[in-house]
């Protein structure tokens, strides 16, 4: 074969779109018609145990779309060398080690932040999300496409939690991001107006309940029956 | 007395699922039927009994900071506990592996019905958090094998109770949206309820 053969093969197919159809479906549908905790029932584990406030589940959120994207990106890169028995462990080794290096930061530059936390940094290797999308789509796909959804899933994720804990540190602390918006309001209304905060809100059992409120809302919306 | 105080608050009060949220993947996926769940739940106490005082020694002895002394004390400058992610999880999931083989060799039956969540269990949030908080909390290693076996007995409790309530559930007639996860998380909201109970109890 010659080399202008060659150079016609390659024009003939043109590259896809830095953002095409299918590429932006990859981030669209995890919010919503598939969401990795809504609807395929993942990564419940590790995160609502932050939710009680919506600081530190920001940093939870921001640490799981890091590990998320980047383990997808290093092992759609060594998809095609890694041996299929020894893969989970392959990818527990390159969640770990991503991991680690955010438990790393957290230590050096917030560590407030990585007390309050405590282990459920650690927890993000057993995320069950991280996990589902190694399996299911890195081991597979191309780096870049893998790199978009794993964002796609870690924000359906964030933003799910990121709803628990809006409702959950507004009604059992009664503030949001430490702001305190039931003194605001009963400013507004004299002294003798005062909300009451749901200490139920702030224990797990509160957690449990606005995550299946939420997942009914949702499931409702989009017309997805679980058999 | 302490270690039987220490065993009592991992299963009740201190309950993997109900205080800490850990292992709800596999909790709301194999609770569907009650003997599938016991199964998964004797194989996660067998885990976490096994790796939390393995974990604990490689924690003591070789991660911890001066934890190399015993070799030279010129090593008592080093801290690997930045390899602990590392190291813990590449126990449980050899341990895993294990177990995997056991019952595969022992309990066909029961290694089908686990399916894929037998090797699951390696990344089962209640296993590693088990490692982690007995790290965080600094357990002797007697100390570290009751929590290990207490939180699995929790745990298992916690599944085994959801999966009752399940199969019952099958007859009621839930709305549509509801159905499956969400009333499964309202079900174990209320079953933290109850369990919160046992806070009052002063150990």
């Amino acid at each position: 074969m010659s080399a202008e053969t060659v150079e016609k093969a390659i024009a003939k197919k043109p590259a896809e779109a830095l953002l095409s159809k299918r590429r932006k479906k990859l981030i669209s549908d995890p919010l919503v018609d598939d969401n990795p905790v809504t609807i395929q029932v993942l990564g419940i584990c590790s995160a609502l145990a932050v939710t009680t406030q919506m600081k530190p589940t920001l940093v939870m959120a921001i640490a799981v779309i890091f590990v998320i994207v980047m383990s997808n990106f290093v092992i759609s890169l060594m998809r095609n060398t890694v041996p299929g028995r020894v893969r989970i462990i392959v990818q527990l080794a390159v969640v770990a080690t991503l991991v680690t290096l955010v438990n790393e930061l957290l230590k050096a530059f917030a560590f407030d932040m990585y007390k309050e936390l405590s282990v459920f940094v650690g927890l993000i290797i057993t995320n069950c999300i991280v996990m589902g999308r190694l399996e299911a789509f890195a081991m597979g796909n191309k780096p870049y496409d893998s790199v978009l959804d794993g964002f796609g899933s870690a924000l359906g994720y964030s933003w799910i939690i990121l709803a628990v804990a809006f409702f959950r540190e507004l009604f059992g602390s009664g503030s949001l991001f430490g702001l305190p918006i039931y003194d605001y309001i009963s400013g507004l209304f004299g002294p003798d107006f005062t909300l009451a905060t749901n200490g139920l809100m702030v224990s797990p059992v509160g957690a449990f309940m606005i995550l299946g409120i939420i997942i009914w809302v949702q499931r409702t919306k989009t017309g997805y029956v679980e058999h | 007395m302490d270690l039987f105080n220490l065993g009592i608050r991992s299963i009740f009060i201190d309950n993997m699922i109900f205080a800490y949220f850990l292992g709800m993947c596999s909790f709301l996926a194999v609770s569907k039927k009650v003997s599938t769940a016991m199964g998964l739940g004797a194989a996660v106490i067998f885990v976490l009994t096994v790796t939390v005082p393995t974990n604990w020694m490689l924690n003591e002895y070789v991660l911890k900071e001066g934890a190399l002394v015993w070799i030279s004390p010129s090593l008592a400058e080093i801290d690997l506990s930045f390899l602990q992610f590392i190291m813990f999880i590449a126990i449980i999931a050899a341990m895993v592996q294990l177990v995997e083989m056991i019952v595969e060799k022992f309990a066909p039956a029961l290694y089908g019905a686990l399916g894929i969540f037998l090797p699951l269990i390696a990344v089962n949030c209640a296993i590693l958090g088990g490692s982690l908080f007995m790290a965080q909390r600094d357990y002797t290693l007697a100390e570290s094998t009751v929590y290990g076996f207490g939180s699995g007995i929790g745990w298992l409790l916690a599944i085994v109770a959801l999966a009752a309530i399940r199969e019952k559930l099958k007859y009621s007639h839930v709305p549509n949206g509801l159905k499956g996860l969400g009333i499964t998380m309202l079900l174990t909201g209320l079953m933290g309820l109850a369990f919160m109970s046992f806070m009052g109890i002063d150990l």
